[in-house]
C-alpha cells in the first residue's frame, strides 16, 4: 500500500511524476551502460583471442616440454626450461636451461646496448630535425614531407636497401666514405663482427629518426610564442632560451617519444632478422626466440625466451613510467 | 656576416635533413634501372634507364601473387579494425562506467606488446583453427597492433567532440547505435582515413607473423617474398631485381603518406603526445 500523506488526494498523476522522472533517466543511462558493453564486447574479445590467451599459452608452453611437432602432447616439466641443475653423482654437476646459457644473455645484451644506442641517437637528431622543422623556411612543407619517406619505407626494404648500400664490394657507402677519407680500405659492414651492430643501428636511426622528430616537433609546436617574444625582449641568448625554457617544456612530449621508441627497439626482429643473418654480434632475444621456436626445434625452450622477454619489456616500462613520472593514463580517460 | 653564416649554416642542416632521409630511396630507384654488370659500377647519377629488372621481377610468377596477398590482408586487416574500433571508442569516449580508466590502460598495453611474445600461442591456435598457410591466419594475427591503436587514436578524437551534437539525438530517442551510425560517422571522416592509412601501413609491413604462419610462396605477403628473393646461389644476390621489387612496393605508400602527409602527422602524434 502506498503511503499517502493527508490533505492530498491520491492521484494517479501525482505518483506518476513523483516516480518516472529518476526512472526514465536512470532507464536511458542503464541503456547506455548496456549498449557500451554490447560495443566493447567484439573488440574485447578479439584482443583476448589474439593478445591475452596466446600470451597465456605461450608462458605454458615455457614450463613443459612442447616441440613444434607435437604440441598437443607437451607434459609439465617446472621450471627447466629455465633453470635445471643436473646432479652428475660424483659430487659434481652442472647448471642449464635459458638462465645459464650464454647465448641468451648475449642476445639480451645486443638488445639492450641497441636500443640504449640508437634511441639516444634517433633522439638527440629528432630534437636537431624537430627544431629546424619548426624554423619558418622557404620549402619547410617539401622538407617535412621528406622527412616523412624514411618512416613510410617498409623495414624489410629499407634492410635491403642498406644491405646493397653497405656491400662490401659495390656498395655506395664505402664509396663515399673512401673518397671523403674517413677508412682507407672497403668495410664489410653487414658482416665484419666489429661493424655489424653499428649497420643495425645505422638503419634503424635513418628509419626512425623521423618518426622522433615529428612527435618531438609536435610539443615544440605547443610552446606558446610569446615565451619566445618575452626572452627575445630580455636579450637572452636563444641558446641559453633553448635549455631554460624550450627544453623543459617539451620535456613530456621526448619522455613519451623515448618510451615508444623504446619499446619498439627493444622486440626488434625484422630489420636483424635480414640485415644480418646468423650473426651472434647482432642477435637480439625476438631473433633469439624464433630460432628456438621454429627453426632449432626447441619450441618450449624458445617459449621461455619468449616468457622472459615479455618480462623484461615489462619490467623496464614499469621502472621507466616510474621514474620519468609519466601520466599514461590521464591521456585516455 | 654573422648573418650569412648562420643563414647558410641552416640551409646546410637542411640540405643534409633531406638528402639524408631520400638518398637512400634515390639509391634503390637508380640501382632497379640498371642491367647487366652495370650494376657493379657505382654511380651517384642516373646513367642507364633499362626496365628489365621490373620485367623480371614482374614476370617472375609469384610476385605479383605477393603483392595481391598483401593488399587482401591489408585492407581486410583495417575494415574490420575501424569498425571494432569505431563502436569501441565510441563506449570509451562517451559513456561513463566504471573501469573505464583501466580498460584504456590494457588497451594501450597490448599496444606495447613484443609480438614474439604471443607468437608460440598464436602458433598453436593458427595450427588449430586450420588457418596455417592462409591469409586468415595474418588477418587474425595482425589484430593484435592495429586494434589497440586504433581504439586509441578513435577515442581520444571522439572524446573532444562536444556534447550537443549528442543531445539531440538522445533527445529524440535514437539507438547508441544509430547515434555512431548516423551521429558519430560523418563527422569521423578525418580520423577514420588517418588511422585506417596508419593501420594499412602496418599490417603492409608486417614481417614476424607474415614469415612465421605462411610457408607457401604464393601465399606469402610482399616483406617476406623480398626477404627471400634470391639468385642462383649464395653468392649471387640479385640486387637489382630485389631493388625493383622494392621500389615497386614502397612508391605506392610514399604517394599515399605525401597526399595524406598534414593527417599523418597528426594522427601519430595524437597516439604520442598529450594535447
Amino acid at each position: 500500500m502506498a503511503e499517502v500523506e493527508a490533505g492530498v488526494p491520491p492521484t494517479e498523476t501525482a505518483f506518476r511524476v513523483k516516480r518516472d522522472e529518476p526512472r526514465m533517466r536512470s532507464d536511458l543511462s542503464r541503456q547506455r551502460l548496456r549498449s557500451a558493453w554490447i560495443f566493447l564486447a567484439p573488440m574485447l574479445l578479439v584482443l583476448a583471442l589474439v593478445a591475452g590467451w596466446p600470451l597465456l599459452k605461450t608462458i605454458w608452453f615455457s614450463l613443459t616440454d612442447a616441440s613444434l611437432s607435437d604440441l598437443a602432447g607437451a607434459k609439465f616439466v617446472g621450471l627447466r626450461n629455465y633453470y635445471e641443475y643436473v646432479d652428475y653423482g660424483d659430487g659434481t654437476g652442472e647448471y642449464f636451461g635459458l638462465l645459464f646459457d650464454p647465448a641468451w644473455w648475449n642476445a639480451v645484451w645486443n638488445t639492450v646496448s641497441y636500443t640504449a644506442i640508437s634511441v639516444s641517437i634517433e633522439t638527440g637528431l629528432g630534437l636537431v630535425f624537430a627544431l629546424v622543422l619548426n624554423a619558418e623556411f622557404k620549402g619547410r612543407a617539401m622538407v617535412r614531407a621528406a622527412v616523412l619517406i624514411p618512416w613510410a619505407i617498409p623495414t624489410i626494404v629499407s634492410a635491403k636497401m642498406w644491405a646493397w648500400m653497405m656491400n662490401d664490394q659495390f656498395g655506395i657507402l664505402n664509396d663515399m666514405l673512401m673518397h671523403v677519407g674517413l677508412i682507407s680500405s672497403p668495410v664489410a659492414w653487414t658482416a665484419n663482427p666489429e661493424t655489424a651492430m653499428w649497420a643495425v643501428i645505422i638503419v634503424d636511426v635513418w628509419k626512425t629518426t623521423p618518426f622522433m622528430a615529428l612527435l618531438i616537433l609536435a610539443g615544440l609546436q605547443m610552446v606558446p610564442g610569446d615565451v619566445y617574444e618575452a626572452a627575445k625582449i630580455d636579450g637572452i641568448h636563444p641558446v641559453k632560451v633553448f635549455f631554460k625554457v624550450t627544453l623543459p617544456l617539451i620535456r613530456p612530449a621526448i619522455l613519451v617519444a623515448v618510451i615508444f621508441r623504446a619499446l619498439d627497439a627493444l622486440r626488434v626482429f625484422d630489420l636483424i632478422y635480414v640485415l644480418t643473418p646468423n650473426n651472434t654480434q647482432t642477435k637480439s632475444m625476438s631473433v633469439f626466440a624464433q630460432e628456438n621456436l621454429f627453426q632449432f626445434d626447441k619450441f618450449a625452450y624458445g617459449s621461455a625466451a619468449s616468457t622472459l622477454l615479455f618480462l623484461v619489456i615489462a619490467f623496464i616500462t614499469l621502472f621507466y613510467i616510474k621514474v620519468a613520472r609519466l601520466d599514461l593514463g590521464g591521456r585516455g580517460g | 656576416m654573422p648573418y650569412v653564416v648562420k643563414r647558410t649554416g641552416f640551409y646546410a642542416l637542411v640540405a643534409f635533413i633531406v638528402l639524408f632521409s631520400i638518398f637512400p630511396f634515390y639509391y634503390a630507384i637508380l640501382t632497379s634501372l640498371k642491367s647487366g654488370t652495370a650494376l657493379f659500377q657505382i654511380n651517384y647519377l642516373p646513367v642507364d634507364f633499362s626496365l628489365g629488372n621490373y620485367e623480371g621481377v614482374l614476370s617472375n610468377g609469384v610476385f605479383p601473387l605477393n603483392i595481391l596477398n598483401s593488399v587482401i590482408v591489408a585492407v581486410t586487416v583495417v575494415a574490420i579494425s575501424l569498425f571494432l574500433a569505431v563502436t569501441a571508442a565510441y563506449a570509451l569516449s562517451r559513456i561513463n562506467f566504471v573501469g573505464r580508466g583501466l580498460l584504456l590502460l590494457t588497451i594501450l598495453a597490448v599496444s606495447m606488446f613484443p609480438q614474439i611474445a604471443v607468437l608460440a600461442g598464436l602458433f598453436e591456435m593458427v595450427r588449430w583453427a586450420g588457418l596455417y598457410n592462409t591469409l586468415f591466419s595474418l588477418v587474425f594475427a595482425y589484430m593484435i597492433f592495429t586494434l589497440p591503436f586504433t581504439v586509441w587514436v578513435l577515442t581520444t578524437f571522439m572524446r573532444d567532440l562536444p556534447v550537443e551534437i549528442e543531445e539531440a539525438a538522445i533527445v529524440d530517442g535514437a539507438s547508441p547505435f544509430t547515434i555512431v551510425m548516423r551521429v558519430f560517422l560523418p563527422l569521423m571522416w578525418p580520423a577514420l582515413v588517418t588511422t585506417g592509412l596508419l593501420a594499412f601501413i602496418a599490417a603492409w609491413n608486417e614481417f614476424l607473423f607474415a614469415l612465421t604462419f605462411v610457408s607457401n610462396n604464393s601465399t606469402r605477403t610482399v616483406p617476406v617474398a623480398i626477404a627471400l628473393l634470391s639468385g642462383a646461389s649464395e653468392q649471387e644476390i640479385p640486387w637489382g631485381t630485389i631493388m625493383a621489387a622494392s621500389v615497386i612496393v614502397t612508391v605506392p605508400l610514399i604517394v599515399l603518406v605525401l597526399i595524406f602527409q598534414r593527417k599523418i602527422i597528426s594522427g601519430l602524434t595524437a597516439g604520442g603526445v598529450k594535447g
